[in-house]
């Protein structure tokens, strides 16, 4: 398989060519890839320096450390900028557009340029919501309610409404990729039964952004154009319904939260394999549960909106189909589980982030239980309990997943390994760190604190202060591996074309790979994650 | 010194104990919540015991040291199954069990006492049938069901009180309610749940539970009129006394019993008269005209604030219990500028009577 | 020309043969166009729920504007949708004025589709039934005889989706143009070949989905209860 020492000036598609042009009109999906982890970095920072402001704030009761005012932007900023131009992209973007083709066997995806279109809509959008950001700010809070984001706001929501539509179809592009490139470009012998998980959760991912991201788009347009030509089409007192606004909002962002953590079940399902060196328990089932919550996801929108006057009725309906949406999730859980079972465990970082996503990702998912639970949501809706439960799943669940996909596929992306024991101390950090941030805000929500306080009763503080407490822990986490992964693209050990003797395409050819991938188009004639065929010729446990 | 700092001050507002869990329990619905959320916690523990301790001892029990080569295990459909069905199983229980909760938090009782609540930005307006008005603070009495009628003046807001486990958000053109029976005396923290705006957070108060003597005498005193009142006079100051008579008369429905009945439209549907139709009559009356009578009747959009509205909806609801005088007989009004009203009366009529089949209306003439 | 050379000019590198390209091109295509229906759906959701809410406003308004125009340019539409396949048959037989010559007259017929729309807008604002602060219904008479339940407010919301939605069509016309130019000089430098026509078929699909966009908003915004 691999050799021990790479020649020295091998051509990658890092070297091929120079030269800020050869970057910025690549049609590479490995740069463009590599044009993405800058540009979400960036924006990840952005967003966390928000959280940040927002935490400071919290740890006293009164508002003192911001204004009113600038506290709504604040919060509000923190979820566009998370949720629109971190959480979505990260994961599809970044690895997703390393390593789709990789693992079809293809040399790149379908549309190599509606590929670096896509990137270029998420520059301009989020360009145009930085914008938005630094005139003033946006103050409707992430979900834009009306009538307050059409006629009493005063601040941008145009602009970002306008930005995030933008940013929309670079998510639509990303996603039409994936279904063609894994329908029509798989190697001879790569049937569908024999493909990564990573490729199926990638897949249903897909599925979403193609069929949600329109209807957020045009409902964004539809806020725009009330706000500058003063239409009623959710404004009561015009004649239009609030509500009609939530139920389109949310028939997209609920399926968005699902774009969020498909692809990262899709790369715990790499990482448990490889570290178990073991086939996944249940490879059908985990592949059906990707599309079934594809699916399903579509069906629950409205269990953002028990309280909203939707009718009791309406209100069943939607509480009665979460709780099957749960399930194929609490399905992959026990599979992952499963899959360590006389395995060979390892516990390198990609690992350690596994067990995280795992013991995060469930008590994040039983939480939502209790929001689909009717009479418990209409208290508990609207507070801190919520925003715990949702960063559990984004942070504690889709986030872990990001940095456990790229430590593993690092080596693959740079040819160099990141150190070690950083990187487990920095995994360790982010575990605490987080528990100690969101666990407490479970606690203070069903105390009754309302989320978007800007301040708030005395007797919260202490929860407060321990959530922030753990947010600078959780701040450490995350500056930690940004500091070492810069620091490995010089210094680190360079790393073999399999470090870690996993199994799949991407594993068959040089870290980094050259331009075109493959030399020759690969025949597949394994199922996915053949370890019993596998030999580990490579000391996977790299000293840093 | 903030609204909320102000609030936070005052005198009597209790504090929770050093480390609570939970809000107090004030309602009668808390402890079902309760119950159903100290079932999920425990549920959610074992589970997430279950699955850390089943990682912690299978990672360590098949450590790469102890277990230098792995054993393929593909899968096992009796597993899939089990853990398929259980957890669905589980779900289903939940999800019957807090719908339970739901249909009994979402059906006020007959009889409830009602009050009504104006959201605006940034605070609460309480106004009781007896003719209190408050502002961020609500007195309500204990041991008795009290029906919130609420609306907004401006952008959602909504209407949240930890320690009765109840909330609803509170619209703007429409209205949405909220019941509760209170079962403990104190006060307890109102908030608003659903961000509006600059002072979302400053948009707090308290409901103040008081034994139902006391609130008797809180009631009554220092009030010029009850609810129903304030809506009568501006029944007759906007006019509504000309055409809405307490006969067959007038040009528009004899609005005497209307509330609570089926209303019979033009097109043939019929719906039930609720404080929301009331409000839409008045604020857009082309939207739904009764069977047997013409689209005359101007709006009063911008012209009736939200207080005034929600004085005229108790007014016409207590037309129909006898509660409230019938609109006074205006002197007849100016002749031949209108058609006459056919001789048949709808459906909606007159209290007593039972509801009977639909009335075809016959043309007016002119 | 031979096929075989315009074929090794046109396989990109990522693609094994012309076929696997060409399936993944159709394939591409249709699935931009569902993403489309869910964009225009979006829209046609709000106004599904507005009509059967406010159905007498959205009648009355619907019934002041033409009809007469609104099915002419049904039937250009149509026409150019018709100009737009035989423009793809002519590519698939290699007839390079025939092909230029339909894509002209596609453009052609969806500048008159324009042009009447326009004129239709120009109407709109003339009678004020523009959205905005200028907005007035004035509601006559036989309107009022025959919808009963007529609110001004309610015929704004209707024009804010007339507007919105046939300004979205139109947006997507104007793309088109764009494509249309873009194949009209790509044919005209001899781009195209039996072996080789694609993009012609991909524009293709677009145009026609287009077209079939417009017909459903001609009966949804112009024929409501018009058999009064």
């Amino acid at each position: 398989m691999a050799t021990a020492v790479q020649p020295v000036e091998k051509t990658n598609y890092l070297n091929a060519d120079y030269g800020i042009k050869s970057w910025l009109l690549t049609t590479d999906h490995k740069r463009i890839a590599l044009l993405y982890l800058a540009s979400v970095t960036f924006f990840f920072f952005i967003g966390g320096f928000f959280a940040m402001l927002i935490r400071l704030e919290l740890l006293t009761p009164a508002g003192d450390l911001m204004q009113a005012d600038t506290y709504n932007k604040v919060f509000t900023m923190h979820g566009v900028i998370m949720v629109f131009f971190f959480l979505i992209p990260s994961i599809p973007a970044v690895l997703g557009n390393f390593l789709v083709p990789i693992m079809v066997g293809a040399k790149d995806l379908a549309f190599p340029k509606i590929n670096l279109a896509s990137w270029y809509l998420y520059m301009i959008g989020g360009g145009l919501t930085l914008y938005g950001l630094i005139n003033g700010g946006l103050d409707t809070g992430w979900t834009f309610y009306t009538p307050f984001s059409t006629t009493y706001s005063n601040t941008n929501v145009s602009i970002v409404a306008i930005g995030v539509f933008i940013n929309g179809f670079s998510s639509i592009f990303t996603g039409l990729n994936f279904i063609v490139t894994i329908h029509r470009m798989r190697a001879p012998g790569l049937t569908w039964s024999r493909l990564p998980l990573f490729l199926w959760a990638h897949y249903a991912t897909a599925v979403i952004m193609v069929l949600g991201t329109p209807v957020i788009a045009i409902t964004l347009l539809l806020v725009a154009a009330e706000r500058l030509l003063h239409l009623g089409i959710f404004d009561a007192k015009l004649g239009g319904d609030p509500l009609l606004f939530q139920h389109l909002f949310w028939f997209y962002s609920h399926p968005a939260v699902y774009i969020m953590i498909l692809p990262a079940m899709g790369v715990i399902s790499e990482l448990v394999t490889c570290f178990s060196r073991k086939r996944v328990f249940g490879y059908n089932f985990v592949a059906l549960a990707s599309i079934g919550i594809a699916v399903i996801g579509f069906l629950v929108w409205a269990h953002h909106m028990f309280v909203a006057g939707i009718s009791v009725y309406a209100a069943m309906v939607f509480s009665f189909l979460s709780y099957l949406v749960a399930i194929p999730s609490a399905i992959k859980v026990f599979n992952w589980t499963a899959t360590l079972y006389k395995g060979s465990i390892r516990f390198d970082t990609p690992m350690l982030y596994v067990f995280g996503f795992i013991g995060l990702f469930t008590i994040g998912g039983m939480t939502g239980l209790f929001l689909a639970a009717l009479g418990l949501d209409v208290h508990v809706t609207d507070t801190y309990f919520v925003v715990a439960h949702f960063h559990y799943i984004m942070v504690g669940g889709a986030i872990m997943g990001y940095l456990g996909g790229l430590h593993f596929w690092w080596p693959k992306i740079t040819g160099r390994m990141y150190p070690e024991s950083w990187a487990k101390l920095s995994a360790l950090l982010v575990f605490v760190g987080f528990n100690l941030t969101f666990f407490p805000q479970f606690v203070v929500g069903f105390l009754g604190m309302p989320r978007r306080y800007h301040a708030y009763p005395p007797e919260y503080q202490i929860l407060n202060i321990l959530s922030t407490a753990g947010a600078s822990v959780l701040a450490i986490g995350y500056i930690f591996p940004m500091i070492y992964f810069a620091w490995s693209l010089r210094y680190g050990k360079k790393a073999p074309a399999n470090p870690w003797n996993a199994a799949g395409l991407e594993w068959t050819i040089p870290s980094p790979p050259s331009t075109f991938n493959f030399d020759e188009t690969p025949v597949v004639t394994w199922e996915a994650y053949n370890y019993d065929e596998i030999e580990e010729t490579q000391e996977a446990e790299v000293v840093g | 010194m903030s609204r909320t700092q102000k609030v936070l001050e005052q005198d009597g507002l209790r504090y929770m104990p050093n480390f609570p869990l939970f809000p107090e329990r004030a309602s009668t619905l808390a402890g079902h919540v309760d119950a159903l959320y100290f079932f999920l916690v425990a549920l959610t523990l074992v589970f997430s015991v279950a699955i850390a301790l089943g990682i912690a001892i299978l990672a360590i029990r098949y450590r790469k040291e102890r277990q230098p080569k792995p054993i393929q295990v593909e899968g096992s459909l009796a597993l899939e199954l089990t853990w398929t069905i259980i957890p669905l199983g589980i779900t289903m229980v939940i999800f019957i069990w807090a719908a339970a909760i739901y249909f009994y938090e979402t059906r006020p009782p007959k009889g409830a006492m009602e009050v009504y609540a104006v959201g605006k930005q940034w605070m609460w307006k309480f106004e009781h049938v007896e003719g209190q008005r408050e502002i961020n603070t609500l007195h309500v009495p204990l041991g008795r069901d009290v029906r919130m009628i609420m609306t907004s003046q401006d952008v959602i807001h909504s209407f949240f009180v930890p320690a009765f486990r109840t909330k609803a958000d509170v619209l703007p053109g429409r209205y949405t309610s909220v019941w509760f029976r209170a079962t403990k005396t104190g006060r307890y923290h109102l908030f608003c749940a659903e961000y509006c705006g600059t002072q979302h957070s400053g948009m707090i108060g308290e409901v103040v539970v008081m034994d139902p003597a006391d609130y008797q005498q809180w009631a009554q005193s220092g009030t010029d009129g009850s609810l129903a009142s304030f809506g009568e006079k501006a029944f007759q100051q906007y006019g509504c006394a000309m055409c809405h008579r307490a006969d067959t008369q007038g040009r528009g429905p004899n609005l005497v019993g209307l509330y609570g009945k089926q209303v019979l439209l033009d097109d043939g549907r019929t719906l039930s008269a609720d404080e929301t139709y009331i409000r839409e009559s008045i604020m857009n009356p082309g939207a739904k005209i009764a069977s047997g009578f013409k689209n005359i009747m101007p709006t009063f959009e911008g012209q009736i604030s939200e207080e005034e509205m929600v004085a005229l909806v108790a007014y016409v609801k207590a037309l129909g219990n006898g509660m409230a005088n019938p609109p006074a007989p205006v002197a007849n009004p100016d002749n031949g500028v209108y058609p006459v009203t056919p001789n048949k009366e709808p459906s909606m009529a007159a209290p007593n009577q039972q509801k009977s089949a639909p009335i075809q209306p016959k043309p007016s003439g002119k | 020309m031979s096929d075989s050379q315009t074929a090794v000019h046109v396989l990109k590198h990522h693609f094994r043969d012309m076929e696997q390209q060409n399936e993944t091109a159709s394939f591409g295509m249709w699935l931009f166009l569902v993403t489309e229906i869910m964009f225009f759906g979006g829209l046609f959701c709000a106004y599904l729920i507005y009509r059967v809410l406010y159905f007498d406003s959205f009648a009355a308004a619907s019934s002041t504007i033409d009809v007469k125009w609104g099915a002419i340019n049904t039937a250009v539409l149509i026409c150019s949708s018709l100009t737009m396949a035989m423009a793809v048959h002519s590519a698939a037989l290699g007839k390079r004025k025939a092909l230029v010559g339909f894509l002209v007259l596609t453009i052609i017929l969806g500048g008159v589709f324009l042009g009447i729309k326009g004129k239709e807008y120009y109407d709109k604002f003339e009678e004020n039934h523009v959205p905005g602060s200028n907005y007035h219904f004035i509601v006559e008479p036989e309107l009022a005889h025959k919808f009963h339940a007529i609110d001004p407010a309610k015929t704004e919301i209707f024009f804010s989706l007339y507007f919105i939605m046939t300004g979205l069509h139109a947006t997507h016309m104007v793309v088109g143009f764009g494509l249309l130019l873009w194949l009209i000089i790509a044919s005209m430098k001899g781009k195209f070949s039996p072996g080789y026509y694609s993009p012609v078929e991909m524009v293709g699909l677009y145009w026609h989905f287009v077209d079939i966009v417009w017909i459903w908003l001609f009966p949804l915004l112009y024929l409501i209860s018009r058999h009064h």
